[in-house]
């Protein structure tokens, strides 16, 4: 059966490069940019599903794991001229102002040190409960950025940073994706993940099984944020520009919205709910242009389109709170019993 | 439980800044010094009016009511179309937008926490949280992006002086009235009928509705009169900070909410408590750090993780123990 | 050396006492009771053993070990496991993955091992699911093994708990209440039950139980709560007979005494 997955596996990886190849090729840039923020949101969801979605942690502070993330990859990556051109006001520390790194080792660090951040968040504050950790989460989020805002000789402050090599392509964005999708997947279904799901259902009985609580919790929050922090640098890369504005709340409550409608505990969920909410999300622009309906033009109105978003999220939440799937996979396996399925044998299942 | 924290951090802050705020603090006159108390106290005060809406409500649904900064924010916009648009004398607005603000947060509870009072916490969550963009994106498009100049009636903004220093009247207004609220509040709360059903919902929601209190009704009560007050604030708010924008209620509210948290989420008297402390804390940050300044916003956050560290039922809270 | 021992233990709640001087001792191979009417501090007990609580004065020892200030998670590594009063099984999950959850704690390998498959880990694996194979058909529980937790029958959950209780290996078991709400068939079906196990894993038993035959029928030693205070502990006959636990239940008739 390890065998039927694996190479069930290595399929999907080759129509995936053969998906890529045929993309590059032959889609117009502004529908590979589209697939590109997918591709990024897929791994920003599932790192954002591990933490909330699996071990049940109610975290609000994804924005300052992607803000660390984007930001080192940023420093890391541009070229010495173009950092002296944005750092005007005041000049970026040493030795950032004269290194440039490739794109993979950028990433790396970026990951690293926003798992860093996460568990000096995490030691204090995973002890928390609910609403608690959810607003001391959301205040760690809040300080990361105000830093970043105040730091004129780091992060180029309330200016932000423009002219980030765009070294996300859909190589990049789409493999960060299939890595994130595997290590969820080998993650969640060994011993570890197990575990994780039992913080997530019962944690004093989890607790009561030798399960200790802390290690698991600052574990799970450490790997999302280092692939929080690998979204943030590819997002950046792909954006051009960053600024501590980008990264509010708002940036959080987008990515909690794409696991909560794939449902919380489902990895095949997210990844649907993320290519879905980032079309919708574009598709929706056209509220915000102007109209011609051919017999009636209908001027645009700035913001509309987010208007009709956050009613659309209400809607969704009052009549669908259980996402897509649930805490169910989209597995091939599933739908084939389902079909070699007989009726009620002797002791049946159902 | 049983985590260590860890006291080294500590040793990071900067003692040159310390030094530097000693010094600022021996150097400030003493008018100067009770210049930023009073408008500590000012700030404070409109904090501790919207974060009493945020407690309330969190104390009988258990709910962060996320788009309670928001209801600020349009009662600041309902004021400035009700004198600006529409040229109503200052006293009739502002009776106006209290009444408006109230119907609005009772409609908020209806539209959105009400219909999904039973499902998961994350769902009522989204909802809240949708709901406050709802309102902050609609206030873009229906008001524009732009801000806005609130037009503060003159007799509030008239200078006065107390000995040495020159203040605003609204600077010495603001407590007062803030005070009177909080004493009609308080008398609501533990003298009324309306407000025993609160006390009892907000214990036990069940055993109230079993007693024939009408959940629903407290429930909408609760919002209206958290709005109502938020009102009070926001109008205050417009007169002291004039300027408006759609924007302009989610940090107050985050704050706020912290505010709540410091103090006790559930208990008023804490979320007046914690305004104070958030209000006169930031406004003496920034006078004794004036390089900080950049920061102030962070320190209601700092506070905040300081208090979930120590004592997170807050300052006023008590411990609720899980039966295992 | 007594296994399992609890000396002077006092657990107070604010005003409230719930376990006023609780003195015990668990020999290897017992099987002890703690029985008493609802509310009189027995669970409190439990959880002071397990590290859920801290007891406000007295100590709890372990094979001579001081386990007062550890936690849940600790002494449980050490040999200690528990079910629980209101079954706490992990409702989402299968059958198989709650037993398998239990066998976390022995794993050696970390993370990044696990993730990446390494031999190690696998063979890990491979173990803790025969293991786990092995005690679901032991408990009966081979028939739905794949099926949600949650939606098992009731008698089928309290089994599972045991059997996910006795998957950390552990020395020391805990039952809080195991036969709550089964039917005589199904009381005397547990009560040989807890024999078999005591005698196949090697066990020591405490456990707190309010069907009489259960208790009666199997422990060698029994102590006896009322709010919180330790009214009488012996045998099973002595406490049959003893005048403070029948009035402790049944309470005092005036006419009669």
């Amino acid at each position: 059966m390890i065998k039927r997955k694996v190479i069930s596996t290595l399929v999907v990886l080759l129509f995936l490069i053969l998906f890529v190849l045929f993309a590059n090729n032959y889609l117009d840039s502004y529908v590979v940019r589209i697939l590109n923020l997918c591709a990024i949101y897929v791994v920003l969801g599932l790192s954002m599903n591990l933490i909330n979605g699996f071990t049940g942690l109610f975290s609000l502070g994804h924005a300052g794991f992607m803000a660390v993330g984007a930001y080192t990859t940023a420093l890391l990556t541009m070229s010495p001229a173009v950092k002296a051109q944005n750092f005007f006001m005041m000049p970026l520390i040493k030795p950032l102002d004269s290194i440039s790194w490739p794109f993979l080792p950028a990433l790396l660090l970026a990951g690293l040190l926003s798992a860093f951040v996460a568990f000096l968040i995490g030691a204090p504050v995973l002890r928390l409960k609910g609403d608690y950790l959810a607003i001391a989460t959301l205040g760690f989020s809040e300080i990361i950025r105000i830093i970043f805002t105040n730091t004129q000789n780091i992060t180029n402050g309330a200016l932000g940073i423009n002219g980030i090599p765009s070294t996300t392509n859909l190589w990049w964005s789409f493999g960060a994706a299939a890595f994130t999708v595997i290590i969820m997947i080998l993650l969640i279904s060994s011993s570890y993940g197990r575990a994780l799901k039992a913080i997530r259902e019962d944690e004093v009985a989890a607790e009561s099984m030798g399960i200790s609580l802390f290690k698991h919790k600052v574990l799970s929050f450490m790997i999302g944020a280092f692939l929080a922090g690998i979204g943030g640098g590819l997002l950046g890369n792909l954006l051009g520009t960053i600024d501590p504005l980008m990264f509010r709340f708002m940036l959080t409550f987008n990515i909690l919205l794409i696991i909560v409608l794939g449902g919380m505990g489902s990895i095949t969920g997210t990844i649907v709910s993320a290519f879905i909410i980032t079309i919708a999300g574009e598709a929706l622009r056209f509220l915000d242009e102007t109209m011609d309906l051919g017999f009636v033009v209908i001027p645009g109105i700035a913001g509309l389109r987010m208007v009709v978003f956050s009613g659309l999220l209400i809607i969704v939440v009052l009549f669908f709170s259980n996402g897509l799937m649930g805490n169910k996979e989209f597995s091939l396996e599933k739908i084939i019993n389902k079909f070699k399925k007989k009726p009620l044998e002797e002791g049946g299942s159902k | 439980m049983h985590y260590k924290i860890d006291c080294g951090a500590l040793r990071y802050l900067k003692v040159p800044q310390l030094l530097r705020g000693y010094i600022m603090f021996l150097n400030m006159s003493l008018s100067s010094f009770l210049q930023h108390l009073t408008n500590g106290i000012s700030l404070g005060s409109l904090y501790a009016l919207i974060a009493i809406g945020y407690t309330m409500v969190y104390g009988i649904l258990r709910l962060i009511n996320f788009a309670h900064g928001d209801i600020f924010m349009m009662a600041t916009y309902f004021a400035f179309y009700a004198m600006v648009t529409f040229l109503l004398p200052w006293y009739i607005s502002f009776f106006l937008v209290i009444v408006l603000t109230t119907l609005l947060g009772i409609l908020v509870e209806k539209a959105a926490y009400r219909p999904i009072r039973n499902a998961p916490k994350i769902s009522i969550l989204i909802s809240a949280i949708g709901m406050s963009f709802f309102l902050e994106n609609l206030a873009t498009v229906v008001f524009g992006g732009r801000p806005k100049a609130f037009p503060a009636p003159d007799i509030f903004t008239k200078i006065i002086h107390i000995g040495s220093i020159s203040i605003q009247r609204l600077t010495i207004i603001i407590p007062i009235v803030t005070f009177v609220f909080l004493l009609f509040l308080l008398y609501l709360i533990n003298r009324t009928k309306s407000g025993m059903a609160m006390r009892a919902v907000s214990k036990d929601y069940e055993t109230a509705s079993i007693m024939g209190v009408d959940v629903n009704k407290t429930i909408s009560f609760t919002f209206g009169i958290g709005s109502a007050l938020a009102a009070v604030g926001a109008i205050m708010w417009g007169m002291k900070f004039p300027q408006i924008a759609p924007l302009m209620g989610v940090m107050p509210g985050l704050k706020c909410f912290i505010a709540a948290v410091i103090g006790g989420i559930g208990n008023i008297t804490g979320a007046v408590i914690g305004g104070f402390i958030l209000g006169i804390g930031e406004i003496m940050l920034v006078a004794f750090f004036p390089n900080l300044t950049g920061y102030r916003d962070a320190f209601a956050f700092i506070l905040l993780i300081a208090i979930l560290l120590f004592k997170p039922t807050g300052i006023m809270g008590e411990k609720i123990s899980e039966k295992v | 050396m007594s296994l399992l021992k609890m000396n002077n233990v006092t657990m107070k709640f604010g005003g409230v006492t719930a376990v006023k001087d609780f003195n015990m001792e668990l020999n290897k191979g017992e099987i002890v009771a703690l029985i008493g009417p609802n509310g009189a501090g027995k669970t409190t007990a439990f959880n002071m053993i397990t590290g859920v609580y801290k007891p406000t004065i007295g100590e709890v020892f372990y094979k001579d070990r001081n386990i007062t200030h550890l936690r849940p998670d600790q002494i449980t590594k050490l040999g200690i496991a528990r079910t629980f009063q209101n079954i706490r099984l992990f409702k989402d999950l299968s059958v198989l993955d709650n037993v398998l959850i239990a066998n976390h704690l022995h794993v050696k390998s970390n993370i990044f091992t696990a993730i990446l498959r390494l031999p190690g880990y696998n063979k890990e694996e491979r173990n803790m699911r025969r293991k786990s194979l092995e005690l679901i058909e032991k408990v009966g529980l081979k028939d739905v093994i794949n099926e949600k937790s949650s939606s098992l029958p009731y008698g089928m959950q309290r089994r599972l708990e045991i059997a996910r209780a006795l998957a950390t290996d552990p020395e020391v078991l805990l039952l809080d209440e195991p036969a709550a709400g089964m039917n005589p068939k199904e009381s005397e079906d547990l009560t040989i039950f807890i024999q078999k196990i005591r005698d196949e894993f090697d066990l020591t038993i405490f456990m707190i139980e309010h069907h009489m035959q259960v208790v009666m029928g199997i422990s060698k030693r029994i102590y006896v709560f009322d709010y919180g205070v330790t009214i009488a502990k012996g045998s099973p006959y002595e406490i049959q007979n003893n005048e403070k636990v029948i009035e402790a239940y049944l309470g005092v008739n005036e006419e009669d005494a």
